[in-house]
């Protein structure tokens, strides 16, 4: 390793040991974000199985994805009849509002022409109360999990976003990304905080991490309002969260284009720079300024950057996951003085680079790795040579913690070898409170722990 | 409502009454009110149909079976998804099977997920150059004894050959290197994958050393794959016993005892349904006998010791598996005893698998637990009403997709291992082999068998029902808990375990009792919900 700010290029290689995950997870996950929606994966029964299986041991919630079931007959044949024969079976057992199609690998792979299939239906069930049907292609050939996200809120939009209403509005449109249900209620606390009316999309705040239940219920409760959706163009801006969203796959740039709604892209609020920057962008948007309560949170979160400092300066991190996520972490650690000498992601926008160099705080000397398009293998090999001193990222990290020794702070998805993933707030100045106390509170214990004296006061 | 005033066909009726008519009818079918006569004939259920589109069903696919079931507890063959990078991914270590490397410098490649990760580009162009880069880099990354490669959807369809590709980097590299084409699309359910998992390994790895065992009594157990520790146990007791496991499939398994899986005189198999294939494969080439055993349940493990030793037939060995089952019952039944007095009456429900369904219900009556319904996943009709349906079972276009070996004694390695007067004194004895008598003959009377459970039948059951315990995996346990009822998992434990043998049975008993007699239950609802006219009087006074 010399001393070079580096981006790795991706050579034709095996993976081993993705930091990605597929496609029509993301979307799923965005459909469950839509009140009395029910998400179909167009495709075998084993992606429905899977992502099921996968979303449920973070969220530790029931989470339904049905499935077109495709045999092998609708793989010579096309899967037309598999997918009807689901519209129906999912409308006569969950009478859903919305389902949400996302079509797999195998589906796309074959072309099936789902708007064509959809709109034959609608035609012979006309006069019925059909559910809103909305389409997203999620190919796990192409992208990832984050893509399928943020390709499945364009496609809700575009589908149930028809011409715009005259009426003056004062709502704004927040698109969230792929957040925690934690992260999703604090969000929707800052702008009821500001007098803020909002669409958020999705919001599986509630879906995703609910309560016990008097009573069984088909479909969870909460989620974005099918009505609420229709009206985003009504909005006066549109705030959206992710900087390495391309415009081909944001709601938000559709919403502009189409409608002239203004959009804010902005990174994910973590940090005091970028929260500041919500923030004031609230303030603009609401005329109003900041609560006093939220004053006070950013005032004792300087604070204890203050009293923390010690512990964390200069201390060697390794982050990795989703772009927008590990740009948020990277952000807040160059405020902290911790060094990201790791900044990874299985994602490929190509734009991970950039945002982390044009960050005001990034020190250009500094050994930091960028690496796009990666896989643990990688990050692996290259953090056993720069001896880091903590790690921050999702549960499949894991193993380079063990091997090198050293805490691992888990933030993101999936984490399944810890309780309350879906509570881990990571934004706004709550969420960067939190995550500076777990940093550095790990950072203290393993000092503890590994100290012969004088470990009663550390 | 108690259990004794349900009726029972009144159920059924609720099951189903909510789907479209094509629906119900084909529910109604695998839906049975189970009713043992005499000799242990049960009802005829469907089972080993496709799931219905849009059905939530428990189900995942043949490429699950195949990776993630049979090879994944496998520790020393790299295995590589060929495919998009969902599959090998979702695969990566989800199954929760262990391992222990006998040395520890062992090779032990569990903690990988290698996938060929397919873009777009070889979608159009193929994938097959993709996929000998990725043969190759994981050779010269780990050499391993032997390479698999797992075929995903995608991969039938652009027509990529993972069997030729297998072939030449076999010959290139001088290992073992095998395909598998498991498309998740394949089939009904994973149990083709299992199927087609079994036939490669087969073909492939056993009978590659001729090695002779060195133990007294060798057996293989077959069916097993060491979830939560449950074949550390079983290696435990047969260790203890004198006897000697040749191979385990695939349980904490290797290679080099897949390779030499051959020289062993008797299978035991455990889950039916996965394997009992490949058990008369061995027979028909090896000439090994196959026996069913069950090693959950206390009483359960005795008898299958027991079977064991019989067959063996040797004084030594007998006496000393009376010995082992004496000393490990005083402690099991210590336990039994204290946990029975808490949960005797309660009731189970049990849909999970395609062997769990059944042998888990032994543990429950051992604590005194009922059970009022169990289905499997991905059982086929022969693990519900037992082998002796087998000459009526209807061959389905399913069925057919999936490789049949026409398999033939091995002119040098086909040894019978009893002589016909042995096999006369054992069948005089009582002896059974092929013995396995299916879930519904040991099953109460008007007790529901369900097959392919769907989500909406599960909630049905448990608003009927209100059972004090239901088993299944972790799609279902959330939605289950949210009722308050608690859920076990009987596909990971709850990352519990091991629950085979003596010591889980224990285990078992004591992750049981604590479930159905926590005390969370007792707070789901808020003292202004349990009594509102209190709350109500105060408000006013």
């Amino acid at each position: 390793m010399n001393n070079d700010n580096k981006t790795k290029e991706k050579e034709i290689k095996a993976t081993i040991n993705a930091c990605k995950l597929c496609s029509p997870l993301g979307a799923s996950i965005v459909f469950r974000g839509v009140k009395n929606a029910m998400p179909l994966i167009h495709g075998g029964q084993g992606c429905s199985t899977y992502i099921r299986r996968y979303i449920i041991s973070h969220f530790k919630e029931p989470m339904d994805i049905a499935s077109s079931s495709f045999t092998e007959e609708a793989t010579v044949f096309g899967g037309e009849s598999n997918l009807i024969t689901g519209i129906e079976n999912v409308i006569k057992q969950y009478n859903p509002e919305l389902i949400g199609i996302a079509t797999s690998c195998l589906s796309e792979t074959i072309g099936e022409d789902i708007s064509l299939y959809v709109n034959k239906y609608l035609r012979n069930n006309i006069g019925k109360d059909n559910p809103k049907i909305v389409h997203v292609a999620t190919p796990s050939y192409s992208g990832t999990h984050i893509d399928g996200f943020h390709k499945s809120v364009k496609a809700i939009i575009e589908t149930l976003v028809k011409e715009k209403i005259n009426t003056k509005s004062k709502k704004i449109n927040i698109l969230p990304g792929f957040l925690s249900p934690a992260d999703l209620r604090y969000i929707k606390e800052v702008l009821e905080d500001f007098d803020l009316s909002f669409t958020m999309l999705p919001d599986y705040s509630e879906t995703l991490d609910a309560p016990i239940w008097d009573e069984y219920k088909k479909i969870p409760e909460g989620g974005t309002s099918i009505d609420q959706i229709e009206t985003m163009n009504n909005s006066v801006a549109t705030i959206e969260f992710g900087k390495t969203i391309s415009n081909e796959f944001s709601g938000a740039f559709f919403l502009e284009e189409k409608f002239g709604i203004k959009r804010f892209n902005l990174g994910f609020p973590i940090g005091i720079k970028e929260t500041d920057q919500f923030f004031n962008i609230l303030e603009k948007l609401s005329g109003l300024s900041t609560p006093n309560k939220h004053k006070l949170v950013r005032g004792r979160l300087i604070d204890s950057y203050v009293d923390g400092h010690k512990y964390l300066f200069g201390k060697k991190a390794v982050v990795y996951g989703e772009e927008d996520l590990v740009i948020g972490i990277t952000n807040f650690l160059f405020e902290i003085g911790i060094i990201p000498i790791i900044v990874a992601s299985g994602g490929n926008s190509g734009k991970l680079k950039d945002f982390i160099q044009n960050n005001g705080a990034y020190i250009s000397n500094n050994e930091i790795n960028i690496l796009n398009g990666v896989d643990f293998s990688e990050i692996e090999e290259i953090a056993f040579n720069l001896k880091p001193d903590l790690i921050i990222g999702n549960s499949k990290g894991y193993k380079i913690a063990r091997k090198l020794n050293i805490p691992h702070i888990r933030v993101g998805f999936p984490i399944h070898d810890r309780i309350g993933g879906q509570r881990i707030l990571h934004v706004g100045y709550n969420g960067t409170q939190n995550l500076f106390d777990s940093i550095t509170n790990a950072l203290i214990e393993y000092k503890q722990e590994n100290s012969p004296v004088g470990y009663s006061y550390i | 409502m108690s259990v004794e005033k349900i009726d029972i066909a009144e159920v059924k009726n609720e099951l189903i009454k909510g789907y479209p008519s094509k629906v119900a009818r084909k529910r109604d079918k695998q839906i049975v009110i189970n009713k043992v006569e005499d000799d242990s004939v049960v009802p005829e259920i469907q089972a080993n149909v496709r799931t219905i589109p849009g059905i939530i069903t428990q189900r995942g696919c043949t490429y699950a079976g195949c990776k993630g079931v049979v090879l994944g507890p496998t520790r020393d063959i790299v295995n590589i998804t060929h495919g998009p990078i969902g599959c090998g991914f979702y695969s990566w270590l989800t199954r929760r099977n262990q391992t222990r490397p006998e040395n520890p410098n062992d090779e032990n490649f569990m903690m990988y997920c290698f996938s060929t990760d397919m873009q777009e580009e070889e979608i159009v162009f193929g994938g097959e150059k993709k996929l000998k880069k990725a043969v190759q880099e994981a050779y010269d990354l780990f050499h391993p004894k032997a390479i698999g490669i797992f075929s995903t959807c995608p991969v039938g369809l652009i027509g990529d050959d993972v069997h030729a590709v297998a072939r030449e980097m076999k010959e290139k590299l001088g290992i073992n290197v095998f395909g598998f084409s498991c498309e998740g699309y394949k089939g009904v359910s994973q149990s083709a994958g299992h199927h087609i998992a079994n036939n490669q390994l087969f073909k492939h790895v056993v009978g590659l050393d001729d090695t002779p065992p060195k133990g007294k009594y060798n057996v293989n157990l077959l069916g097993e794959y060491n979830i939560g520790g449950d074949a550390f146990e079983l290696e435990r007791i047969f260790e203890k016993c004198g006897i000697n496991l040749v191979a385990t499939f695939s349980g904490n398994s290797n290679y080099d005892k897949f390779a030499n899986s051959h020289t062993a005189d008797l299978n035991a198999v455990m889950c039916h349904r996965s394997i009992n294939y490949v058990a008369e494969m061995m027979e028909k080439k090896f000439g090994i006998p196959w026996i069913k055993v069950n090693f959950i349940g206390a009483e359960s493990s005795a008898k299958s010791l027991r079977k064991i030793a019989q067959y063996f037939g040797d004084k030594e060995l007998i006496d000393k598996v009376e010995e082992v089952i004496k000393e490990e019952l005083e402690k099991v039944d210590k336990v039994m005893q204290d946990v029975k007095s808490r949960c005797s009456g309660k009731t189970a429900m049990l849909f999970v698998g395609g062997s769990r369904a059944h042998h888990y219900q032994d543990l429950f009556r051992e604590i005194g637990m009922k059970t009022l319904a169990a289905g499997y996943e991905f059982a086929h009709r022969d693990d519900y009403e037992g082998r002796r349906m087998l000459p009526h079972i209807r061959v389905d276009a399913d069925s057919r997709n999936i490789e049949e070996l026409d398999v033939v004694a091995d002119e040098k390695r086909f040894k019978p291992r009893k002589t016909d007067e042995e096999l006369a004194k054992l069948a005089k004895e009582g002896f059974d082999f092929k013995d396995y008598y299916g879930m519904m003959p040991e099953m109460e009377n008007d007790t529901l068998v369900i097959d392919d459970i769907s989500e909406h039948e599960t909630q049905k059951l448990l608003e009927i029902y209100k059972p004090d315990i239901f088993c299944a995996g972790i799609k279902e346990k959330y939605g289950i808990q949210k009722m308050g009822i608690p859920c076990k998992q009987l596909h990971s434990y709850d990352y519990g375990g091991p629950y085979a043998g003596f010591a889980g049975a224990i285990n078992f008993y004591n992750d049981i009792d604590r479930m159905v007699n926590s005390n969370v239950w007792k707070y789901v609802k808020a003292p202004w919900q349990a009594s509102p006219e209190l709350m109500g009087k105060f408000g006013i006074e």
